[in-house]
């Protein structure tokens, strides 16, 4: 009979329209600004730098400026300069590390490749996304002091990657004190063994609580 | 006003066109819908001829969203390309991933491990569900029914989207696949949460049918509406849920049987009439049979390695040649074609999009029909523009 199709759809408008009074499955509106979804761990925008100490991002950066991210990067958005000196890494490790870091997030796409690329662990992905900014320039081109983050930081927002990261870390720096500890003369030895204790709030070896 | 139409008035789909000789339809008005027109999905033109209401000429005009696609591909690494393919269909960003791993897969000889083509499978069906559901909402909102559809549809995409978010880190812009796997290994209870969506998805799909598909109005805007023959589809290259629905039998995942398509049983569903209606119904029974594929790899997956352990993620330099890789996408083959010189880049990259070859056929299915047909007749097609222009 003409009609009974509307009929029919009409009932699923009908029951669609009740249950959006009772049904969580047919509710699905988050109000934004004072609610607020739950995001997945895995959610990425834009990237930061991994810094090991909250009080000295600066000193404590992990990257070494080895440029593999600015030359991976797809929409050329990282711009880095080597520093002229060097200093030690967490592992001890004499290492240069960026004078110029600078991404255009603007630009950056989120693509997370510069994250899979890099051997250090020293750029990862945020989760922050109310960034917006009335001034196009300047706000959206971050340095890599607006860029830095602590590890403590990293932990909070990716708890799994970063027990992963920690755990894999602390590992490769026990492995070069024994390697130093083995062969290398008391001076080295002891340069290898002030540096990681002093500075590092040392994650246990089973990897970090997700709480932080 | 426009002056005589030196081309013959008869579309080789074979659509009625009034002839333009008497007093009252000597006059042709020209009229461009678009490029900023909600009919349009996006920023396309249509430069239509009239004859009254009868569309006589109809002249796609698109390049609005040109973005250089391919020649970036031939200035990036192999890597590099790979977020960029997220942006060509935007509803599909996890085929169009495996479409171009596939095709750099072929050019280095990179096998995929077991479990990585199982969530490849599950994360294309996955994409072929959505996009399949929102084609009908945009359809429905096309013809007219204000938002209601559109909006259940997206609904139920939202769901979707959350499980890709989970495991890529991003709606939409996934950038999932990797040369050789994928990026991350989705635990268990991803898996469990795509179980859960897929057995609920049948009753959505049920409840949605029962909205639109025997609806007296969807039928008396679709049927008949932009007719396509199958030998006018073949030889113009339609392929994926058009060219079924004009009752060719061509899927490639049962042609080439990439990946591990040959392990799953599914159904390809054929249209009888080629018109709107059966590729509205195409797209629902594709679904359907997309349920039935999910169920199967759920079931199925294994453990072991999500990306094989040898694989390169940078620094590719593959041996000079050329390799095409393709897939069914949700709006038809999806393909890339390299070539190689052995450099770090594609000597040459190119995209060959379904639903740009599927929009030439454009005018042939609207000539004869009335500018409020050519709106369903295009929203059938199932274009994006970010793959159209590229």
């Amino acid at each position: 009979m003409l009609g009974t199709g509307i009929l029919k759809g009409l009932a699923v408008t009908a029951k669609n329209l009740a249950g959006s009074f009772h049904d969580p499955g047919r509710f699905v509106t988050t109000q934004y600004p004072e609610q607020r979804s739950v995001l997945p761990e895995n959610y990425r925008n834009f990237p930061f730098l991994v810094a090991e100490d909250d009080k000295d991002p600066m000193g404590t950066l992990r990257c070494v400026a080895c440029q593999i991210c600015e030359k991976e990067c797809p929409p050329q958005c990282i711009y880095i300069e080597k520093s002229r000196d060097k200093k030690p890494d967490a592992a001890g490790k004499m290492q240069l590390y960026p004078a110029v870091f600078d991404i255009d997030i603007s630009v950056c796409m989120s693509c997370q490749i510069c994250v899979e690329v890099c051997p250090f662990d020293a750029i990862k992905m945020d989760q922050e996304f109310e960034i917006a900014t009335d001034n196009r320039f300047r706000p959206l081109l971050r340095d890599r002091e607006q860029l830095a983050r602590s590890n403590r930081y990293f932990q909070q927002v990716h708890p799994t990657e970063a027990a992963e990261v920690d755990a894999r870390l602390a590992a490769a720096r026990r492995a070069a004190e024994e390697k130093a500890a083995a062969k290398a003369p008391p001076p080295a030895r002891q340069e290898v063994q002030t540096k990681p204790a002093t500075e590092r709030p040392d994650p246990p070896a089973g990897g970090i609580k997700t709480e932080a | 006003m426009i002056e005589n139409l030196s081309s013959p008035l008869v579309s080789p789909a074979g659509a009625r066109v009034r002839p333009v000789q008497d007093a009252f339809h000597g006059d042709l008005l020209e009229v461009s819908m678009g490029p900023h027109h909600p009919s349009t999905h996006g920023v396309f033109r249509m430069m239509v001829t009239l004859d009254g209401e009868a569309i006589v000429r109809l002249k796609p005009v698109f390049g609005y969203l040109h973005r250089n696609h391919e020649k970036l591909g031939e200035n990036t690494t192999y890597l590099g390309s790979m977020p960029y393919t997220d942006r060509l269909d935007y509803l599909n960003s996890m085929t169009n991933n495996w479409a171009y791993a596939l095709a750099v897969e072929k050019l280095i000889g990179q096998p995929v491990p077991e479990r990585a083509e199982y969530v490849r499978v599950i994360l294309a069906e996955l994409t072929r569900l959505q996009n399949h559901t929102c084609l009908a909402g945009f359809l429905m909102q096309d013809c007219g029914c204000s938002g209601t559809p559109l909006m259940y549809a997206f609904r139920e995409r939202e769901r979707i989207l959350d499980l890709f978010e989970s495991l890529s880190g991003s709606r939409m812009m996934c950038n999932y696949q990797r040369f050789g796997g994928c990026r991350v290994d989705p635990g268990p209870e991803w898996l469990d949460a795509v179980r859960g969506l897929v057995e609920g998805y049948g009753a959505f799909l049920d409840e949605y049918e029962a909205l639109l598909t025997g609806n007296e109005i969807v039928m008396a805007r679709t049927q008949g509406v932009g007719r396509l023959k199958p030998d006018l589809a073949v030889s113009a290259g339609i392929t994926g849920p058009m060219l079924r629905a004009a009752g060719v039998p061509y899927d490639i995942r049962k042609v080439d049987g990439y990946g591990i398509y040959p392990r799953f049983s599914f159904r390809v569903p054929l249209g009888d009439h080629g018109d709107t209606y059966d590729r509205y119904m195409i797209r629902v029974l594709e679904a359907r049979e997309s349920i039935s594929i999910l169920r199967q790899a759920l079931k199925d997956i294994p453990a072991g390695p999500i990306i094989d352990p040898k694989s390169r993620l940078r620094g590719l330099r593959p041996k000079a040649g050329e390799a095409y890789g393709r897939i069914e996408g949700p709006k038809g083959e999806i393909g890339f074609y390299l070539i190689s010189d052995g450099g770090p880049n594609p000597h040459r990259y190119r995209v060959r999009a379904p639903s740009f070859v599927n929009l030439t056929l454009l005018e042939d299915l609207c000539l004869g029909h009335t500018v409020a047909d050519a709106v369903v007749i295009l929203g059938s097609i199932d274009i994006v523009l970010g793959e159209v222009d590229r």
